[in-house]
């Protein structure tokens, strides 16, 4: 007995994770006892109800769809933030003088919350799914163009200098120093960006949508469904975690010739 | 940073490039509503915005939601901290804890949380409850972060050297862990603010009943372009504001 629970306490002491999972599933308990038991139904509805009709919500006629589409909206706002902000971040990095005059307007309008100006984007961009996309490039932008600035700006001045004078182009300097050397910063900018990505595309979905997933979370919580709706979530979190996966991997996995 | 590269005619040029380019959008926003006739539903004339500002100011209307939105910012921030640095100040005391729930905190940070938003609507109603407790929760994890790793990574040599001259709980605790850990707290302390107005704004932007968020959207459903510019700038001008106020504190405090 008393070994049995030394070999246990010696496990979680090897292994935080196990404890971790431990957190996690006494949580779910406690979240499965209270909606059994102590919350009206109308408001919370217990995991395992909301695990049991995920297909239920998935069968809902245009979530598929709305899932489908918000997807599309994160993956295309995302692209013209990296395009725009990489074009944008070299045209102001690589100068100092452009530099010095736009990087305090850029990080002026970073610092300003974005969220007010949202139904300026619905006005300009339609309910449709341009608005997200516009709003989401609005908050993915700032994040790459910042941190390409500022990896440009780390470049040794003698690696260029001892470039040029080995006689490479501008578009030799461009491709053999200043992009291996920008690389690190820059996927750190993506992982910031998608944060971001996510955020400017869920807020206007949330706000305003006729056919996305803001349309059906606005449905459920008017007609009470806390199962319905809790499973929605589920599933837009499990979609966010696995997008900043992604790029939090490729992160890792491109930064690592720099470090050593 | 002026003089380093370039001197001071450098940094003239590149506020007169500032300047031009706020002065160019000014005129090129004039010039739109006036000579090119841009619908006025779409980009109201910046005059009537700025007579529209002038009203507001004047007649004290943006009271009201001015109370009800810093009353909820005040609420959530101070729920926020105080939440953020005793449970993190917990999970600090033990090297055990902080591999447990570290990284339980950081992925949880990671999920837009603003998703769960119509859950807290239909959990708090739409009134400043929902704001508060969502915006309490968004401003949680950044605070019990910072708090973990500014108590938790406190250098052990340091501990070591006070425990070994004989200090005491109190005394280790007031002159070597919070010295060394009040620089990230304060920084999560910023980061937890900012995005605590973030999400009461927008929050009162999506779903509610009064505010400065909420004022914008009744008056863009309203089509009143002029007023809502006006309100916008007024937020945007608010929000900046507390956030340099914030910046400054934290500045001020890392210090001492």
């Amino acid at each position: 007995m008393t070994a049995g629970a030394l070999d246990i306490k010696r496990i979680l002491l090897r292994h935080p994770g196990v404890a971790r999972l431990g957190v996690i599933v006494f949580l779910f308990i406690a979240w499965e006892i209270a909606a059994r038991w102590f919350v009206d139904p109308m408001f919370l509805s217990p995991p395992s109800r909301v695990v049991a009709s995920l297909h239920r919500v998935w069968q809902t006629p245009g979530v598929p769809a709305a899932l489908h589409i918000t997807l599309w909206e994160l993956g295309i706002a995302f692209a013209l933030s990296v395009i725009i902000g990489l074009v944008v971040g070299l045209a102001v990095g690589l100068q100092p003088f452009a530099r010095r005059s736009t990087l305090p307007i850029i990080l002026l309008l970073y610092g300003t919350p974005q969220i007010t100006i949202l139904p300026l984007f619905i006005l300009y961009f339609g309910i449709g799914p341009a608005s997200k996309i516009a709003f989401g490039v609005s908050h993915g932008i700032f994040p790459i163009i910042v941190t390409i600035v500022a990896g440009v700006q780390n470049l040794k001045p003698i690696l260029l200098v001892s470039a040029r004078s080995m006689g490479a182009s501008r578009w030799h300097v461009l491709r053999y120093v200043v992009f291996p050397h920008m690389i690190p910063s820059f996927f750190a900018g993506m992982r910031l960006a998608m944060t971001g990505v996510l955020l400017g595309v869920l807020l206007a979905e949330l706000y305003v949508s006729t056919a996305g997933i803001g349309h059906f979370t606005t449905l459920f919580t008017q007609a009470f469904d806390p199962t319905k709706l809790l499973g929605l979530v589920a599933i837009l979190a499990a979609m966010a975690i696995v997008l900043n996966e992604v790029v939090r991997r490729a992160e890792v996995k491109f930064s690592r010739w720099h470090t050593n | 940073m002026a003089g380093r590269s370039g001197g001071r005619g450098w940094s003239l040029g590149s506020r007169a490039v500032q300047a031009a380019f706020l002065i160019m959008l000014v005129v090129l926003w004039y010039l739109a509503t006036t000579r090119w006739r841009v619908n006025p539903l779409l980009l109201p004339n910046p005059v009537a915005v700025l007579r529209e500002l002038g009203d507001i100011l004047r007649s004290g209307e943006f009271v009201d939601d001015l109370r009800i939105t810093l009353t909820e910012l005040a609420i959530a921030f101070a729920l926020a901290t105080a939440g953020g640095i005793v449970t993190g100040y917990v999970i600090s005391r033990a090297a055990y804890l902080i591999r447990v729930f570290e990284p339980l905190f950081a992925g949880i940070y990671s999920i837009p949380i603003i998703l769960f938003l119509p859950l807290y609507v239909l959990f708090f109603g739409l009134g400043p409850a929902s704001k508060i407790a969502l915006g309490a929760t968004i401003g949680f994890f950044p605070i019990v972060l910072n708090t973990i790793a500014g108590f938790g990574y406190v250098e052990r040599m340091l501990i070591v050297a006070a425990r070994s001259m004989g200090a005491s709980d109190y005394q280790l605790f007031r002159y070597v862990l919070l010295p060394a850990a009040l620089p990230v707290i304060l920084t999560g302390l910023r980061m937890g603010f900012t995005i605590v107005l973030l999400s009461i704004i927008g929050s009162e932007t999506i779903a509610s009943l009064a505010g400065l968020g909420h004022r914008i959207v009744h008056l863009a459903e309203g089509m009143d372009m002029a007023r809502m510019f006006a309100y916008i700038a007024f937020v945007v001008v608010i929000a900046v504001v507390l956030n340099m106020i914030v910046s400054t504190l934290e500045a001020r405090g890392k210090r001492q």
